[in-house]
């Protein structure tokens, strides 16, 4: 199962302001009612862009400025909570292709590289630069290099990291893991004869 | 002793399980982890056998897989076909999936659904020294038995069912020790909120924790359930209690325990797997359990949390980095920085999840409801956590003082925790909740407001109309 080696990614940027913006909060739990993933797209961060709207404000991810940005930058601790695979799914089918944050909660990074969505880390006061720059040129072109460990805008660069693990899965194409798994099956069952309660 | 030798003498559960269970290195340096356990239900699992589908593979272990229906269940007109069409495709998605596949359905006719959290352990299944998935973040439930326990999402639920492994990196080790005797009126519940305020909703991030202590070594297996659910609220995947005696009578005589000599046998491995006395942690830290008071959130956040005799922090008082979320918190809340919570006035108690909806909760605040009434502003349900807790909880005569007090006694399933099924907050309407999760729009209504506390508390606040100590309105000294 070849997969596209992953070791940069380029699009326009948007930030999503906030600390520990959970899973709920990036798809609400009802509209996971639904036995596939197709269509979630829309779903994205939908009870805070109504609520937005609702206060007569745009939410960035409604800002026609924004509009087509495939990088998404947030804050601290993003995705936590739920461990649904609806949040970086319905990211993904809106458009985005790489998160850049603080810090990830541990589920929704694993769930994103298992999609081939790099999230990488930047210093707090990296991103709120890069919100700046993004606010008065929302056209600038952003490059996530996972290669270099790097972040280019115009002709800056800032530190952009992912874990080795994560980061060597993403550059080698092999960020889904089940082929790996797949040619482990012999091992698999050499190691559970061992456990009796897999035996019962 | 060599250092080979204290090596192997001073490991930990997690040291100990993860070294049973790793299959081999992958290139990136994971572990291909096997997992023992799987448990699946109808929101994160139907993908995943779509996926399995298109890849031609089948489940590689059906016998170590088990299903149950917990999310979008109705707790109310519990019927087929549902009157939501696509709650009703959901059940019949996975129930078509478990018959294809061999896979064990505690369904909705067999008396044994409920949240699989609360299935899990009640069927004997959660055992200790194994290891446990599900695509569900509360899955560090598991670990109060000394299993490590892992919530998943879809394309690793495929993972496990095509090759009963994962790829994972083995996490760091935090030993939370809580010592001493808790006040009256103060429960496991308030534990996790005092751990997860103190530490952080992200301070456990790349951690297990480890919980332990005379606090632990007292609670029974209810309890740290409880504590263990709510792992993930502080940032860490897994939680667990090293097993001991309370864990194997509790696991004693049930469904898929084991059963004559192998249960002796099993009770021997079970003790081999608990932490050794010299385990090296990367952690430590020490809570005394006379320090915790009866503890709500007041925020969007579970680490947002008081004592219920403390006032709503100023932003002032929070650290800096948190004075963003506190103050989109008090708009959410519509609470004032610095004054009381307690006063304040609720619409809806929610009594159940799998946090608190086991027996032992019903029980509790039953013992003080007795001849109580619901305030007439409060919608108050109760959803037991599983079809088998509710009809222990029916024969004690339980569900009959709940009635009688004025809550809604409904099915099993995981109601109003969030919002997946027709238990939902309206409007701003603010719910007392024993539940896990107080993040915006989590019951169901974009602007809902959650207050996370415990069966009592939330007893407490559905009789009053209003946030209360459970320890005043029950005199409990």
């Amino acid at each position: 199962m070849a997969l596209e080696k992953i070791t940069q990614t380029s699009g326009r940027g948007v930030y999503v302001p906030g600390d520990d913006l959970d899973t709920d909060r990036v798809i609400p739990a009802r509209f996971m009612k639904c036995i596939t993933f197709d269509g979630l797209g829309e779903f994205a961060f939908f009870d805070a862009r109504a609520a937005a709207k609702a206060e007569g404000q745009t939410h960035p991810l409604d800002d026609a400025r924004f509009t087509g940005a495939s990088i998404l930058f947030s804050g601290s601790n993003f995705g936590c909570g739920s461990s649904r695979e609806h949040a970086p799914q319905s990211l993904y089918r809106f458009g985005i292709r790489a998160v850049i944050a603080e810090s990830f909660a541990e589920i929704f990074f694993g769930n994103s590289i298992t999609l081939g969505m790099p999230c990488a880390v930047m210093s707090g006061q990296d991103i709120r630069a890069l919100a700046q720059i993004i606010e008065s040129d929302p056209e600038a072109l952003i490059t996530l290099d996972l290669l270099e460990g790097k972040l280019s805008i115009a002709d800056m660069d800032f530190p952009a990291t992912l874990p080795p693990h994560a980061q060597e899965a993403l550059v080698t194409g092999k960020w889904d893991a089940i082929a790996d798994l797949l040619e482990g099956i012999d091992d698999v069952r050499a190691c559970a004869s061992k456990l009796p309660y897999m035996a019962a | 002793m060599d250092s080979i030798q204290r090596t192997i003498m001073s490991q930990t559960l997690l040291d100990k399980v993860w070294a049973a269970h790793a299959v081999r290195t992958l290139p990136n340096g994971s572990t291909q982890l096997l997992i023992g356990t799987h448990l699946i239900h109808e929101v994160t699992s139907p993908q995943a056998f779509g996926m399995l589908k298109d890849l031609g593979l089948k489940v590689l272990y059906p016998s170590r897989t088990f299903a149950t229906v917990d999310h979008i269940v109705p707790t109310d007109e519990r019927q087929e076909p549902f009157s939501d069409n696509l709650a009703d495709a959901m059940i019949k998605a996975l129930r078509k999936n478990c018959d294809d596949h061999g896979i064990k359905f505690f369904d909705l006719p067999s008396g044994q659904q409920g949240i699989v959290h609360i299935v899990g352990p009640e069927q004997g299944i959660t055992q200790p020294g194994t290891t446990i998935a599900c695509g569900d973040s509360h899955t560090s439930t598991h670990g109060a038995f000394g299993a490590i326990a892992f919530g998943i999402g879809t394309s690793q639920v495929r993972d496990v069912l095509a090759t009963q492994t994962m790829a994972i990196r083995k996490p760091k080790v935090r030993r939370i020790n809580v010592n001493g005797k808790l006040s009256p009126g103060v429960y496991a519940k308030d534990v996790i909120l005092h751990i997860i305020r103190n530490l952080g909703v992200n301070g456990g991030l790349g951690y297990a924790y480890e919980y332990g202590g005379t606090t632990f070594d007292a609670f029974t297996q209810e309890e740290r359930m409880t504590v263990c659910n709510m792992s993930i609220e502080g940032g860490a995947r897994v939680g667990y209690v090293n097993p001991d005696n309370t864990t194997f009578e509790y696991l004693r005589g049930r469904n898929y325990a084991p059963k004559g000599a192998d249960w002796d046998a099993a009770v021997a491995r079970w003790k081999s797997t608990a932490s050794d006395p010299d385990a090296v942690y990367d952690d430590v830290v020490t809570y005394d359990a006379a320090d915790i008071s009866p503890t709500v959130t007041w925020g969007i956040n579970p680490g947002q949390a008081i004592f219920i005799n403390e006032n709503v922090p100023l932003a002032s008082d929070v650290p800096e980095k948190d004075r963003a979320t506190a103050e989109e918190a008090y708009a959410h809340m519509q609470l004032t920085a610095g004054k009381p919570i307690k006063g304040t006035k609720v619409q809806v108690a929610f009594l159940g999840s799998c946090t608190n909806g086991r027996l032992s909760d019903l029980q509790e605040v039953a013992r003080y409801i007795k001849g109580r009434k619901v305030s007439s502003s409060v919608k108050a349900i109760v959803v037991p956590g599983s079809q088998s807790v509710a009809s222990l909880a029916e024969s004690m005569g339980l569900a009959e003082i709940y009635r009688e007090a004025g809550f809604e006694w409904r099915g099993a399933g995981c109601s109003m925790c969030l919002g997946m099924n027709p238990d939902k907050l309206v409007g701003d309407q603010l719910c007392a909740s024993s539940s896990n999760r107080n993040f915006k729009g989590r019951q169901g209504s974009p602007t809902g407001r959650t207050v996370l506390m415990s069966p009592l508390m939330v007893a407490a606040a559905a009789i009053t109309g209003e946030i209360s100590d459970a320890r005043e309105i029950f005199d409990i000294k």
